[in-house]
């Protein structure tokens, strides 16, 4: 036969299965026929002849079987009563079941969420074509910002990148309809959206050849999500004319509806040409650094040639530009983060993470493990009385395989469906309130992979298990034994092992957790340099509504006296920014005797804060020697500051010298120190302490404005007084109310992103620990009910029939939990980084843990326990 | 059984294939034409012949079609293809070489070492 009727044969075996039997047994029939005949021919009547016919063909129903098998029907007609059968024995062992599948789904979706967040945040390009290309310029310190004359060198002279575009997160009152609202967008560079090689979803979108110099292009280009929102998707909204904090603007587009810019977390309600700006320093000066760079590398540059050709640049920078730019240099990262400022950290987050939950998905295993194992012992003499009727092993393997992986395709779609649910909230987790901020994690077809490969490989791996028992399988032993033949119970098995890593690693999860809230609770009660109890906040920006110059000073003080008016109100002030919220300011600071104001002069790099009177007795910020600011420190006068501990220590040496000395900033500006106040947290929870500086507000205006109000009443009642008296000062102003420690969010965002997810991650290992335990002691006391069926009968007390069952499971779990606890205090060291506060070495801490490891211990046990005290000896004995 | 030897493994296909090679035959008939051949030395379960003539149809061995016996009664009649005829060669050289070899160390005697 040829090949082709070779295939054609078996394509008929596979689609015409009924055909296949039919032929088999219309020539069985055909073979009895002739056999009688012969049969007859010797003497035996017909109905006996066909009988011994019959009798000596045999089993026609296996020959048939295995024709079939021949013609390849048999592939399909065996698997689909496999699943129906692996279906039916699931169903028959629901512990077995649900066990296994809470344990597969557990572990998959915790890996689907984790490899959804490492896939969104550090391994799929940006959102933008030929993504993988894009990386963005950063200073050789690793700070991403660089200064507007810097950016038009690099760009001009750069021959790395096929083109460079720059932006910059901004904020701005955005008035479509007469009434400003607070927005948060990118000002970008003319070239952005060619450079990243964005085409628009409506309209047209700005390009180099748009600018011709400084507010030649008052165009916005709406992000998607916001035209949604705010314009209900209304396709006449190009052309349309806008104030962007009060200047005129025409709408120019709409951008397609998955690009939000290169940053990752943020999402910009729209984008402007930085040309535009209010803040015209902003493009002249070089030393005023706050852009950040992406592009394309050019086809076929390597990141080394890159760099080199960056750096060219930077030594004729630092050559031409010696003031500002003396030592400058170069470095390339991948853009999404903040360059490596957030890069760094939240790499090693989500690797920390993935780590974890691969820890998680092992434990997994190790549970899916025994719970097989087990599941192929009591299952010995099914397979025993299946060999002695003349089943294959092959057949039997093909079996539990199927079971096997029926079992990890539950697993895996409850997994996933789970992981989609939680993603879907993470999405929508804002971490700061007002800011245009999530985690852009979703699950895509790599993550549907990566789920569905990890369920195959350990359901396969794992189902695997029982298959050395069936080869060796010795069917008349097996059915003579039945399922009580199992002598290695005494013995460290494998299992064990695998049962005490899971346990020790769920100790490690849960001393991390408890390390993380500890750190959390205590840092929220610990000492920032301020009092954000009781205190509530008011941001506002007044340049949204087009105020400007020498209005700003003067509206502030109108609203800062209505605010003191409201009854209650003990205390309020107004700064230019707050600590511990979204950005800050650091400027260098000079001895007063400098001359030479270049950047290896300074003495420091201090925080940089505007306050108002008042603020120091509102903020709770304790002054430690001199004054806070008066309303006479005005224009005109003295420049006064009001400096923290630290930086009286590092520039004047001590506390004592420092009232009344000068220092300088700004390139020569004197400034005199009035007071010190107390050192604080100025960025991060878990900074050390840095030198900080508060300017009079009335000497440099801000137009940001942040106010801090104290009052006797709560929040509840102090919040729509504070909003009823700004909205009756009618100033159109958009304003957002809220209290202190809402406002705290993005300061605590790292440390509440780590405990919740250490608190997943340890819920989930502790939920596989007792499933883990309870299997194994359920088992243990179900192998066991003979014995301990003799000991009740012959005596024994409740303690010792406890001791005996569980004992085994008790040392397991004191062994791993030790094992855990050290580990996990270990590996606290590393989480002092991220969270504010963390040590393991905290009684609390430690107590927490070993009770949780015993309560574990307790729930996972319960029902063997009670299975074995509340034994009947005689239904048992009789029984066996 | 006495007087009956039981078939090695894999010499089952050889025993059909020469069966068929003195004549098409249907499945009946190949058991009848194994027993004469072999002067009924050699016993086949009956049933075991016929997913042996599946599989030699399919590796394109042998052809069947459907047609009467002698007895006047339906049968599938099997028949040998080239291929069939070339494997049978095959095979019986295979099977005489092995079994040559095997008798002449059976016969070794001592004196011959």
């Amino acid at each position: 036969m040829k090949p082709t009727a070779s295939l054609r044969s078996f394509l008929t075996g596979l689609f015409h299965p009924a055909q296949v039997a039919g032929e088999v047994e219309d020539e069985l029939r055909s073979h009895i026929a002739h056999r009688a005949d012969d049969l007859e021919r010797a003497g035996l009547s017909r109905a006996q002849a066909e009988r011994r016919a019959r009798i000596e063909l045999g089993s026609r129903e296996r020959y048939r079987e295995e024709c079939s098998e021949v013609a390849g029907v048999n592939f399909f007609r065996t698997f689909f009563a496999d699943i129906r059968f692996s279906l039916r024995l699931l169903r028959k062992s629901p512990g077995f079941t649900i066990a296994a599948l809470v344990t597969l789904t557990l572990a998959i979706g915790a890996n689907a969420i984790v490899f959804s967040v490492l896939n969104a945040l550090v391994l799929r390009p940006v959102n933008v074509p030929d993504g993988r290309h894009v990386y963005q310029v950063e200073q050789k310190d690793h700070v991403p910002s660089q200064s507007y004359p810097d950016y038009v060198d690099l760009r001009d002279r750069n021959t790395a990148f096929d083109a460079l575009a720059a932006y910059e997160i901004d904020k701005a009152g955005l008035d479509a309809d007469g009434r400003p609202a607070a927005t948060w967008f990118y000002d970008v560079s003319a070239n952005y959206f060619d450079v990243l090689r964005v085409q628009p979803y409506l309209g047209r979108f700005f390009h180099a050849a748009d600018e011709h110099g400084v507010n030649s292009m008052p165009y916005v280009v709406l992000s998607f999500a916001y035209w949604q929102s705010h314009f209900n998707g209304d396709r006449e909204v190009v052309g349309r004319a806008v104030r962007v904090n009060g200047n005129a603007y025409t709408i120019l587009g709409v951008a397609p509806e998955g690009f939000r810019g290169t940053e990752l977390f943020f999402s910009p309600d729209f984008w402007a040409p930085v040309v535009n700006t209010e803040s015209k320093y902003f493009l002249t000066g070089r030393a005023v650094r706050g852009l950040w760079l992406v592009g394309h590398l050019g086809p076929g540059v390597t990141l080394a040639r890159a760099t080199a050709d960056l750096n060219a640049i930077a030594a004729y920078l630092s050559k031409t530009y010696p003031k500002e730019d003396g030592g400058i240099g170069f470095l390339l990262t991948k853009p999404g983060l903040v360059g490596d400022m957030l890069g760094g950290p939240v790499k090693a987050f989500a690797t920390a993470l993935m780590l974890l939950s691969a820890l998680i998905l092992l434990a997994a295993c190790a549970n899916l493990g025994s719970l097989f194992a087990a599941r192929a012992a009591d299952r010995s003499r099914e397979v025993a009385l299946r060999l002695a009727l003349g089943s294959s092993r092959g057949r039997i393997l093909r079996q539990l395989l199927t079971e096997a992986v029926l079992v990890s395709l539950g697993g895996a779609g409850a997994g996933i469906a789970g992981a989609l649910a939680l993603l879907r909230l993470l999405n929508a987790w804002q971490p700061v309130p007002d800011i245009p901020m999530n985690v852009p994690a979703y699950a895509d077809a790599r993550t549907y992979m990566v789920a569905l490969g990890l369920a195959l490989v350990s359901g396969l791996l794992f189902g695997m298990v029982p298959v050395r028992q069936v080869m060796k399988a010795n069917s008349y032993q097996g059915i003579k034994a039945g399922a009580a033949g199992t002598a290695a119970m005494r013995r460290f098995t494998l299992r064990d092992a695998l049962l005490t890593l899971q346990i020790a690693l769920c100790a490690v999860l849960v001393t991390s957790s408890l390390v993380a809230v500890r750190g959390m609770m205590r840092s929220l009660h610990s000492n920032f340099g301020f009092d954000p109890r009781n205190a509530m906040q008011v941001n506002t920006d007044l340049s949204m509504s087009g105020y400007k110059g020498d209005q700003i000073p003067v509206m502030q003080r109108r609203m800062l006296d209505a605010i003191q008016g409201i009854p209650g109100v003990t205390a309020a002030g107004f700064a230019d920014r707050i600590p511990l919220n979204i950005g800050w300011s650091d400027t260098w600071v000079y001895r007063d005797s400098t001359t030479d104001y270049k950047p290896a002069n300074r003495v420091t790099d201090a925080m940089e804060y505007k306050a108002s009177p008042g603020y120091f007795e509102a903020a709770g910020t304790t002054m430690r020697a001199g004054r806070g600011f008066t309303w006479d420190d005005k224009k005109g006068a003295p420049m006064t500051a009001v400096v923290n501990q630290e930086f009286a220590r590092v520039v004047f040496g001590s506390e004592q010298n420092a009232i009344g000395r000068w220092f300088k900033i700004w390139g020569g500006t004197r400034v005199q120190v009035v007071g010190i106040c107390e050192n604080g947290k100025y960025v991060t929870l878990s900074e050390d302490p840095q030198p900080a500086m508060f300017l009079s507000i009335l000497q440099s205006a801000s137009d940001d404005t942040w106010f801090i109000v104290r009052s006797n009443h709560g929040p509840e009642e102090l919040g729509p007084a504070l909003e009823r008296t700004l909205n009756g000062l009618n100033t159109g102003l958009p304003f957002v109310v809220s209290t202190w420690k809402r406002e705290l969010g993005l300061a605590l965002f790292a440390a509440r992103a780590a405990s919740l997810a250490l608190g997943v991650l340890g819920s989930l290992g502790a939920m596989l620990a007792v499933t883990g335990i309870f299997g194994m002691a359920a088992y243990a006391v179900s192998k066991r009910t003979r014995e301990l069926a003799i000991r009740a009968a012959l005596g024994a007390q409740r303690a010792e029939i406890l001791r005996v069952a569980l004992g085994r499971a008790a040392k397991l779990l004191a062994i791993g939990s030790a094992a855990g606890l050290i580990l996990g205090i270990l590996a606290s060291r590393v989480l002092a980084f991220i969270v504010y506060q963390a040590t393991p070495r905290d009684p609390l801490v430690l107590a927490g843990v070993v009770l949780a490891m015993a309560l574990l211990g307790v729930v996972a046990t319960w029902i063997p326990a009670q299975r074995a005290l509340f034994l009947d000896p005689l239904v048992l004995l009789r029984e066996e | 059984m006495p007087g009956h030897a039981q078939l090695l493994p894999g010499t089952l296909d050889l025993l059909i294939l020469k069966a068929v090679s003195l004549g098409p035959l249907h499945g009946y008939g190949v058991l009848l034409r194994i027993g004469q051949i072999s002067g009924q030395a050699l016993l086949i379960e009956q049933g075991a012949l016929y997913p042996a003539l599946f599989r030699l149809v399919r590796q394109g061995l042998l052809t069947a079609r459907w047609g009467t016996s002698d007895n006047n009664r339906r049968a599938k009649f099997y028949e040998l293809t080239a291929a069939g005829r070339k494997r049978l060669r095959k095979e019986a050289d295979g099977w005489n070489r092995l079994a040559g070899a095997i008798a002449s160390a059976l016969a070794a005697r001592p004196e011959e070492i």
